[in-house]
């Protein structure tokens, strides 16, 4: 059933701290080797070893640069599906499909109803939906459905596996329908941010952005000195000769 | 947006083969058309041809054909799936009443009731097709309003278009028909004008720095794509054609899909007889390309707001 259910008291999702985030692609890897075997499995690759490589990932990093006025600011930021409170990817699949589920808002693709018709991938504006061409239906991703609650595993490993993998504790997962959770904390602590508001699909991952940058040198009080002295000109003929090629070549 | 050729052939043929149907029931239904066999079976065979096989066409991107069946299910939500059940009930009362009008040779009475419940079927399928697009504020050139009055307003002209043709064929056009058909190419061709006008001058709000949740810092642009390679979603969304050949490609549309076919009605209007035949046949054939034309311009002119995560400034 695509229409959605009433509004989950839980919902699980991701907080990613665009402060801490080095953009070391971990977590998107780690996504790829969990989810390659596990609900959506496989998520194929076109011609791994060609020119024109390219696959299915459920989680992409990409980097911008934030023009701030001043030095600029280089901001790693993972993006994976944000399962969303009015997710319009669920409501346009015309089979059932795509759900969202009624106990804790994680947003699904059944493989075994997909048709491929590749509709919610036009209906998300972030770019969560990957369709398979090996396997014709739409993969995305699943908070890791398949480890959060599995309890064969560790306590501690019952998380997605990108927040796992993170060397930076940049991802945090946790209920945001839970105002006392950790990651709710976090999130008004930090003045989370959701994407895109203006849309209206009221995504649960919210985004926490970067701390203020210092601006003043660290403690040291003094600005930086050259450690070696500016080369002297020799007055040689090759370096006559260089510096006439460097103005011949730089008109 | 990447415009896939088989949603083109099946947006313009369905459209054209929704309105043929629509305007046969319909016409058939006022008595403004004789229940003649020929024209019956000639006229309901390619209109439902033409759906049938924009229906069928429309299967062919489907990553899993043999589940479309599934599509049906999800009516109270999902714009596409209304459009599979309305496709498939429109089949009925249209049915009904080509097998009416072919085979009993009338359309009167009970049948005539059929047909104006299969005219309306066939137009709210049409409806059905637009509001797939118009229903994603993901895009904002479909979500337009006049996304919807484009759809009905081109499947209306083409479908006049056709059966003017037909018409002729089977012992001449009716004026009514013929006039129909220009009024309905006039007015297509204003709604279109107005849908560019439309997307031309709506505001671009959204910039990366929305999508990354950095609007406080400043303008964000991206440094690094996630990948090296074009991914499904640059593939699919991040389609765009060109400014400047979008505008010659608008002229070729209107002047193909309306002006060309507009004049040559009139031309038939005024000559009749085998010249009306042969005007019409060539207005029928010029406004197929310029749909298919406009139909491409529809999917390459639209931007998706995921650009912004790939290097768009603003959608």
């Amino acid at each position: 059933m695509t229409s959605l259910p009433p509004p989950s008291a839980k919902k699980l999702g991701l907080v990613i701290d665009l402060d801490i985030c080095v953009g070391c692609q971990a977590c998107a890897v780690s996504c790829k080797e969990w989810n390659t075997s596990g609900y959506s499995a496989p998520l194929t690759d076109r011609e791994p070893y060609g020119a024109d490589a390219h696959g299915v990932w459920l989680n992409r990093i990409h980097a911008y640069e934030v023009d701030d006025g001043d030095t600029g600011m280089t901001v790693n930021f993972p993006r994976s599906c944000l399962h969303c409170e009015e997710p319009a990817c669920v409501t346009v699949c015309p089979t059932g499909a795509s759900y969202k589920r009624a106990e804790d808002g994680i947003v699904l693709v059944n493989p075994d109803t997909c048709i491929g018709c590749k509709l919610c991938s036009w209906a998300c504006p972030y770019g969560a939906r990957e369709y398979d061409d090996d396997h014709g239906v739409m993969k995305k991703c699943t908070l890791c459905v398949d480890r959060i609650y599995n309890e064969t595993f560790e306590e501690a490993d019952r998380q997605p596996a990108c927040v796992r993998a993170c060397p930076t504790g940049a991802r945090h997962f946790g209920d945001l329908g839970d105002p006392e959770s950790a990651v709710s904390q976090l999130v008004q602590e930090r003045e989370g941010v959701d994407l895109l508001p203006q849309l209206g699909y009221r995504p649960v991952n919210k985004y926490l952005p970067p701390r203020p940058r210092r601006r003043e040198p660290a403690e040291a009080g003094a600005a930086l000195e050259p450690v070696a002295p500016p080369p002297q000109e020799s007055g040689v003929a090759e370096d006559r000769l260089f510096r006439w090629v460097d103005r011949l070549l730089t008109r | 947006m990447h415009p896939a050729y088989s949603i083109i052939f099946f947006t313009t043929a369905s459209g054209a083969g929704y309105g043929l149907l629509a305007l046969l029931c319909l016409f058939g239904a006022l008595g403004l058309l004789p229940a003649e066999r020929w024209l019956g079976l000639v006229g309901f065979g390619l209109a439902f041809a033409l759906v049938t096989a924009g229906l069928l066409s429309s299967t062919f991107h489907l990553g899993h054909p043999e589940r479309a069946w599934r599509a049906v299910t999800q009516w109270r939500s999902s714009w596409l799936s209304r459009e599979g059940v309305m496709a498939i009930l429109t089949y009925g009362p249209t049915g009904l009443f080509a097998l009416a009008w072919v085979i009993a040779g009338t359309t009167g009475g009970i049948w005539a009731l059929l047909g104006l419940l299969g005219a309306l079927a066939a137009a709210v399928t049409v409806y059905c097709t637009a509001m797939i697009y118009a229903s994603l504020p993901t895009i904002r050139s479909w979500h337009d309003a006049w996304v919807a009055p484009g759809y009905l307003a081109l499947a209306l002209a083409g479908g006049a278009l056709l059966l003017a043709f037909l018409t002729a064929l089977f012992g001449g056009a009716p004026a009514l028909l013929l006039w129909l058909a220009l009024a309905a190419l006039v007015l297509a061709a204003i709604v279109k004008q107005g849908y560019w006008r439309s997307i031309d001058s709506a505001p671009k709000p959204l910039t990366t720095a929305d999508a990354t949740g950095l609007a406080a810092f400043g303008k964000v642009r991206q440094l690094d794509p996630p990948h090296s390679q074009a991914n499904f979603v640059m593939r699919e969304m991040g389609y765009a054609v060109a400014r400047k050949h979008a505008l010659k490609l608008r002229r070729i549309a209107l002047a193909a899909g309306f002006l060309i076919p507009a004049a040559l009605v009139l031309l038939a209007l005024a000559s009749g007889g085998f010249l009306a035949g042969v005007a019409l046949f060539l207005a029928v054939l010029s406004s197929a390309l310029g749909l298919i034309v406009e139909r491409w311009l529809f999917f390459a002119e639209a931007q998706h707001v995921v650009t912004l995560y790939y290097g768009a400034e603003a959608a």
